[in-house]
């Protein structure tokens, strides 16, 4: 045994397959500088993280799924256990995902499991992307990721969408049709887009197989690829800080991400993972086995989508019959609230870092977060925003209110009507209210915090760093900071 | 500043973590002895809620086991997967917060825009680059129009997934009873059965479809017997009903939804999906909702062996609203 023989054998295994690797890989370097990140912490940064770990419990979930699931529209008789159904007519993929409910042990739980964590999944990102909005994190540098996050936000609403359109129940098909008729809708291309996408007229034969697809592969790699790149920028670029002392423009004040924000990462996957599941079980979700096959000419009453399509079946009910003939052309209602509507939606939310600096004219890089409150207008106007899209979301659920609540349907939809046009700005001005007093209380007794910006002149497109730095500059140490651009 | 914590303050935890006892050393500082007798007492509970939840996650998953192996059940696979994640999840938790380094760390923040050096020698490099391929301009030129016209090219595949969209849209099966050579269709219901207007009550609602065509998903329609005193039918349609008997097709003019209810008081129809509402005795024209169509009508007639029939097509193309719908 030779010396070197002898000291590798003193050494520890991880110790030796660390050197192993980086022999090959030259990463020590790199990975010591991982493992040493400094993380700011704050219960708003963990948004992100669940929706993170419920994308995470998605893949794990769909993955078992994918192993029974039979994205097929040949006509079967079903002879599985769930009675009701013996003997009935049905597609192979509606039977699988019966089979999978009742017949294949733990794919109740699993596809349970699935479809909670998609709701929780978007849930949390929308929670996520307001976070990000009332605090201003989308200012420079941040614009690129906020749009990385707008596009995965866009590609995970159509996933969740033609996740369960898969399953060819009766709900689903309800979905679909309409999907296929808002395709319709559009302008010119519409009835080409439609026929290249359904591979005919509605149903097309093709469909489900196409959206398994769409749903297993093409929305999924596109999602990871985005997600990969939101995080290496989250890296690259450091996560952002309230402010508070000892917190400047120009450092980052947190925990490591060795062990200390590794732990609590890991720890907030296992409860997340153990919420979903705990809902998977014990709360019944999307039960296909009551709606009963795909048949285009039967309806549920009550037809409802998940969540987060709620807002634009709101918006296709409470859209008034409008539409334009010309020269024998017509431009179809719902193209309105379905295809323009949601067009602006996004559209304005990809571009509002862009805007809101040509508002502000503030073009400076900003790593301190903002209260909601120094913020008024901006913060006014995410209320407002907000209330008009629960507006819409409640008036999705107009004919479930109207029974709930033994009111006529029609009286619902006018007074959502008129809800929609008076909330918004009724939300918005009190919010704008509101963050003023919160400043002004904040003012005279801001001794224990660095002093903050009052609301009129911080909306001007000053930032609180110049306010904050005067206490925390003899701090620093000037070498360090020298390299730091100011706008 | 005490939240500026040295580097080599961040890294006291290491190698203590395992016995979480050590842990008070570090918040203590010069703090008495009940403080230190607190500390512990806090520790010692901190602890026994790992250990808590590691083995309710390590029962958790036996029963897991057990339950899956004793032929499965949803709820419990449920109850008992949310226990052996929960605990580690509740362990790891209460671990990182009270037996890690909480200490604050202070690092700078490097300006994330390269030097003037860095980007000076990239876009040296680049644009060196950029004049290699400049000195044979016209092959550079050649070279992006052939990947152009690949991308092109390659954009026709897709003319293959459906087909140009055409009549399906503005015809439905009942098309082959009408005009010259046309010879009626009977409606049949969803078992081919061919309905007589006997088979129809006052508050029924019936679905038919052409026959031979009962799977077709833009034909189905409703019969519908009405209050024929009150019936206006619209110009050039009175002889579209047999006696009390009208159809409509039963696709939504908004978005296609079936229009399954029937409010028979008010002669009404309803699209479940978007509240479109349909007045049965005048040509079921939209009285409210979102919808702004009638819902296409459907000429009725009676054979020799006094089966409904349709003597032609629909009023109208059939479900949602087009670019197109209004030409032929």
């Amino acid at each position: 045994m030779t010396s070197e023989e002898a000291v590798a054998k003193a050494t520890p295994l991880s110790r030796r397959t660390a050197r192993w690797l980086d022999s090959r890989l030259g990463a020590a370097g790199f990975a010591r500088k991982a493992l040493d990140k400094v993380f700011p912490d704050h219960w708003s940064f963990l948004l992100g993280e669940l929706a993170l770990w419920s994308f995470v419990i998605l893949i794990a979930t769909g993955v078992y799924l994918t192993f029974f699931f039979d994205a097929s529209v040949e006509e079967i008789i079903y002879n599985g256990s769930y009675v009701p159904l013996q003997g009935v007519e049905m597609s192979r993929a509606y039977a699988s995902a019966l089979d999978i409910s009742f017949d294949v042990r733990a794919g109740m739980v699993m596809r349970q499991v699935h479809h909670w964590a998609a709701n929780v999944y978007l849930a949390t990102t929308v929670v996520h992307l307001m976070r990000i909005f009332f605090t201003g994190a989308f200012r420079r540098p941040r614009e690129l990721n906020w749009l990385i996050g707008v596009g995965m936000l866009i590609f995970s609403i159509v996933n969740g969408f033609v996740g369960y359109s898969l399953l060819d129940d009766q709900l689903s098909g309800t979905g679909l049709r309409i999907a296929h008729n808002i395709a319709l809708s559009i302008p010119v291309g519409g009835t080409w887009l439609a026929s290249l996408f359904f591979g005919g007229d509605f149903p097309g034969p093709d469909l489900i197989e196409r959206l398994y697809v769409i749903h297993i592969l093409l929305l999924p790699a596109v999602i990871i690829a985005l997600l990969g790149l939101h995080l290496a920028l989250v890296a690259r670029q450091r996560h952002t800080q309230f402010s508070g002392p000892g917190r400047t423009e120009r450092n980052v004040v947190g925990e490591r991400v060795w062990p200390t924000f590794a732990a609590k990462g890991t720890a907030a996957f296992f409860l997340t993972a153990a919420v979903l599941c705990a809902l998977g079980g014990l709360a019944q979700i999307n039960p296909i086995w009551l709606y009963g096959p795909f048949r285009p000419a039967e309806v549920s009453a009550a037809s409802q989508p998940d969540w987060y399509m709620g807002w634009l079946d709101g918006a296709l009910r409470l859209w008034p019959g409008w539409e334009i003939r010309l020269f024998g052309f017509e431009l179809p209602t719902p193209f309105y609230p379905s295809v323009l509507l949601p067009g602006i939606t996004f559209g304005l939310l990809a571009l509002w870092p862009f805007l809101e600096a040509r508002i502000t004219k503030d073009r400076d890089e900003h790593h301190l977060l903002d209260r909601p409150r120094d913020r008024p207008l901006r913060t006014a106007f995410g209320v407002s925003t907000l209330a008009f899209y629960t507006v819409l979301f409640f008036g999705g659920a107009s004919d479930v209110l109207a029974v709930t609540f033994q009111t006529s349907v029609n009286a619902l939809f006018q007074a959502f009507r008129i809800a929609l046009l008076v909330l918004p700005p009724l939300a918005g001005f009190v919010t704008y209210r509101l963050c003023q007093e919160l400043a002004r209380r904040d003012r005279p007794g801001a001794s224990t915090e660095a002093p903050r910006v009052a609301p009129a002149a911080s909306d001007d497109g000053a930032d609180n760093r110049r306010q904050i730095e005067p206490e925390d500059e003899p701090e620093l140490d000037p070498a360090s900071t020298a390299g730091v651009p100011r706008g | 500043m005490s939240a500026y914590a040295s580097r080599g303050g961040g890294r006291d935890g290491d190698g203590r973590d395992g016995d979480g006892k050590d842990g008070d050393g570090k918040d203590g500082g010069g703090g008495g002895e009940a403080d230190r007798e607190r500390a512990g007492r806090v520790d010692d509970r901190a602890e026994r809620l790992v250990v808590a939840g590691f083995v309710t996650s390590i029962i958790g998953a036996v029963a897991l086991a057990v339950v899956y192996i004793v032929g499965g059940q949803p709820q419990w696979e449920g109850i008992t997967l949310a226990l052996a994640l929960g605990g580690i999840g509740l362990a790891i938790a209460v671990w990182a917060r009270y037996f890690m380094d909480a200490e604050e760390v202070v690092e700078d923040r490097h300006a994330l825009a390269s030097t003037e050096e860095e980007v000076a020698a990239f876009t040296a490099s680049f644009e060196g680059g950029q004049q290699t391929l400049a000195r044979r301009g016209l092959l550079t030129k050649l070279g992006l129009g052939a990947l152009g016209a690949l991308g092109l090219a390659a954009l026709f595949p897709i003319r293959s997934l459906g087909p140009r969209p055409g009549k399906g849209l503005k015809e439905t099966a009942f098309a082959a009873a009408g005009g010259g050579s046309g010879k009626p269709l009977r409606l049949v219901d969803a078992e081919g059965r061919p309905i007589r207007p006997s088979d129809l009550s006052r508050s029924s609602l019936v679905t038919a479809w052409p026959e031979g065509h009962e799977h077709d998903a833009d034909a189905p329609t409703l019969l519908l017997q009405v209050d024929i005193e009150e019936f206006r039918p619209l110009p050039g349609r009175e002889d579209w009903v047999v006696g009390e008997i009208v159809a409509y097709s039963k696709l939504c003019t908004h978005t296609g939804c079936p229009v399954g209810l029937y409010q028979t008081e008010l002669d009404l129809l309803l699209c479940p999906c978007h509240q479109s509402t349909f007045d049965v005795l005048h040509g079921a024209e939209p009285v409210f909702g979102p919808a702004a169509r009638p819902l296409p009508q459907l000429p009725l007639g009676l054979d020799e062996e006094g089966f409904l029939i349709a003597t032609g097509d629909f009023s109208a193309p059939v479900g949602g609203g087009f670019w197109d719908r209004g030409r032929t």
